[in-house]
């Protein structure tokens, strides 16, 4: 009965625009939820993700770590110009998407706020750099055009693979790894702190949000004229938090090292997975396979 | 043992929160902490976990509450936040659960056995690979419970244990408080509870001791509850 109640309260609410309504009942958020909490639902989803059961789950951390920053470095180490032989590099993240079960559509449904962004990089550089480089029927692709589309790529690429990552290796693991390979402590609790208190500002920023529109009726946002206390309450509450949040950690014997991240024992498979991976980068990095691949169909 | 000798504290200097506190509590002992907000009760807590610094003494088992021994003093007491969502930060309840121990170089096989001693003994097996945020706010509390006793810690201090729970995950969570063995101390304004858990206790006002004794004698003290912003317990106040 009660969740049915605050259903038809949330949509009598919404339908009344919020005029004539007022609660502030905890569990009401529950049932009314607002667009914060399905960011962390999703923040939630992401640790489901991360302890599924497939060959890239059950791959040591620190080597998949290793090969992802690899990969990023490389992705970023083509020219500008290289569309042709950068686009070889999405086959390593597409094959381990597939390995683990992971879609690639979650991976760009989670980061559709991100992607827009990465994608922005370039943008004006068709503006700037007008020089026709290539001509696609009668068509002239300027340096500008194949540089932006590099560009977008080379960011899409290296979100691809630190999603993957993520979404395959638990977090605390990835400190653990970082860690392993003696990355200071200070900077790793940094890491892990600055991921879980994400978790903390979206839930102080969701139950901010409802009591604001649920006292601000018909209103498309936050006005103007609150973005400022709004945000120092927001900063306030959830330093709050964290500091609680912190102290629960040290409460329970938490002191820069991660004894209780289930480390993954590097076996040989992880070593075939390394060598392979860094063989294929090297391969892709070197020789243009696409211009390899295309003089087997055009001579 | 524990041992509060003239201990002082203050945030902002001339605004004392607690002054000259002194009180021991004998092992095996339950204390109910009760006072107005703002008494100074999570003050009292804050400085026994070492999480503020105060002036005076405070002891743990004659093991003096310093910077030098916080590891020593934090593995003797386990403590069970108000707010269970900053308990719980791993992502199941089990890691939760195993975080204390390991990160007390338990090794994995012993801090697996305790952890499902624990679960059997509160009855939460169910919960055991459960998601932390899908839980709901009883079970997050009996979690939370639970992850601290893995811990196997000598005390244990709760701030609020009932709060914002429906009556049945209360009595859930009283009665777990109840069969717990070790020393507690418990900071409540649900008076029934700390009537229903606590032998003794201790009336916080103005960061001092107003009143030390049995329960029963206390807490049926309408006038001295009253002059300090509280009330009779609902089962006591019903009776007269």
């Amino acid at each position: 009965m009660t969740p049915l109640f605050y259903v038809i309260i949330g949509i009598a609410v919404d339908f009344q625009n919020r005029k004539d309504i007022r609660f502030c009942h905890k569990d009401v958020y529950t049932y009314y939820m607002n667009k914060m909490e399905k960011a962390l639902g999703e923040l939630g989803h992401m640790d489901e993700l991360a302890v599924q059961d497939s060959p890239v789950h059950g791959m040591n951390a620190g080597a998949k770590l290793l090969c992802t920053v690899i990969y990023i470095l490389v992705v970023m180490s083509f020219d500008k110009y290289d569309l042709s032989g950068l686009i070889p590099m999405l086959l390593w993240p597409v094959l381990l998407y597939q390995m683990s079960g992971i879609s690639v559509r979650t991976c760009f449904y989670k980061l559709r706020i991100v992607l827009p962004l990465v994608m922005a990089v370039g943008l004006f550089n068709p503006f700037f750099d007008k020089e026709i480089m290539l001509h696609v029927g009668n068509v002239g692709v300027s340096g500008g055009v194949i540089s932006m589309i590099t560009l977008m790529l080379k960011g899409v690429f290296c979100l691809m693979a630190s999603f993957l990552l993520v979404a395959t290796t638990p977090f605390d693991n990835i400190c653990a790894a970082l860690r392993k390979a003696h990355f200071p402590a200070m900077l790793v609790t940094l890491l892990l702190l600055t991921y879980r208190y994400v978790g903390v500002m979206t839930e102080e920023l969701a139950v901010m949000t409802d009591a604001y529109h649920l006292r601000a009726p018909g209103q498309k946002g936050i006005h103007v004229s609150a973005w400022g206390s709004f945000l120092g309450q927001l900063l306030l509450r959830s330093m709050d938090r964290a500091q609680e949040l912190y102290a629960s950690m040290l409460l329970r014997g938490y002191h820069q090292h991660f004894h209780y991240a289930p480390v993954k024992p590097f076996k040989g498979s992880d070593a075939v997975y390394l060598i392979l991976s860094i063989a294929f980068f090297a391969i892709v990095k070197y020789v243009n396979v696409s211009e390899l691949i295309g003089m087997f169909f055009v001579r | 043992m524990i041992e509060f000798d003239k201990v002082s504290f203050e945030y902002e200097s001339g605004a004392p929160v607690i002054k000259d506190l002194s009180f021991r509590i004998e092992d095996g002992e339950s204390v109910g902490l009760i006072g107005a907000n703002g008494a100074g009760k999570s003050t009292i807590m804050k400085l026994l976990l070492g999480l503020v610094q105060g002036e005076g003494k405070i002891l743990v088992d004659d093991i003096e509450v310093n910077k030098d021994n916080l590891g020593k003093i934090r593995k003797k007491l386990g403590f069970v936040l108000q707010n269970s969502d900053n308990q719980m930060f791993m992502p199941t309840v089990y890691e939760d659960m195993m975080f204390g121990p390991l990160n007390y170089m338990v090794s994995r096989e012993d801090a697996d056995k305790k952890v499902n001693e624990v679960l059997d003994r509160l009855g939460l097996q169910h919960l055991k690979n459960k998601y932390n945020h899908k839980i709901s706010g009883g079970e997050k509390r009996m979690a939370a419970i639970a992850t601290v006793l893995a811990m196997e810690p000598e005390a244990v201090l709760m701030d609020e244990p009932t709060s914002a729970l429906d009556p049945y995950n209360r009595r859930v969570v009283i009665n777990t408080i109840k069969e717990l063995e070790q020393t507690k101390i418990i900071t409540s304004h649900d008076l029934d509870m700390i009537m229903d858990t606590c032998e003794r206790v201790i009336l916080i006002s103005g960061g001092a001791i107003v009143a030390d004794g049995r329960a029963e004698d206390i807490l049926s003290d309408k006038e001295l509850l009253e002059a300090h912003h509280m009330e009779l317990p609902l089962s006591l106040s019903r009776e007269k």
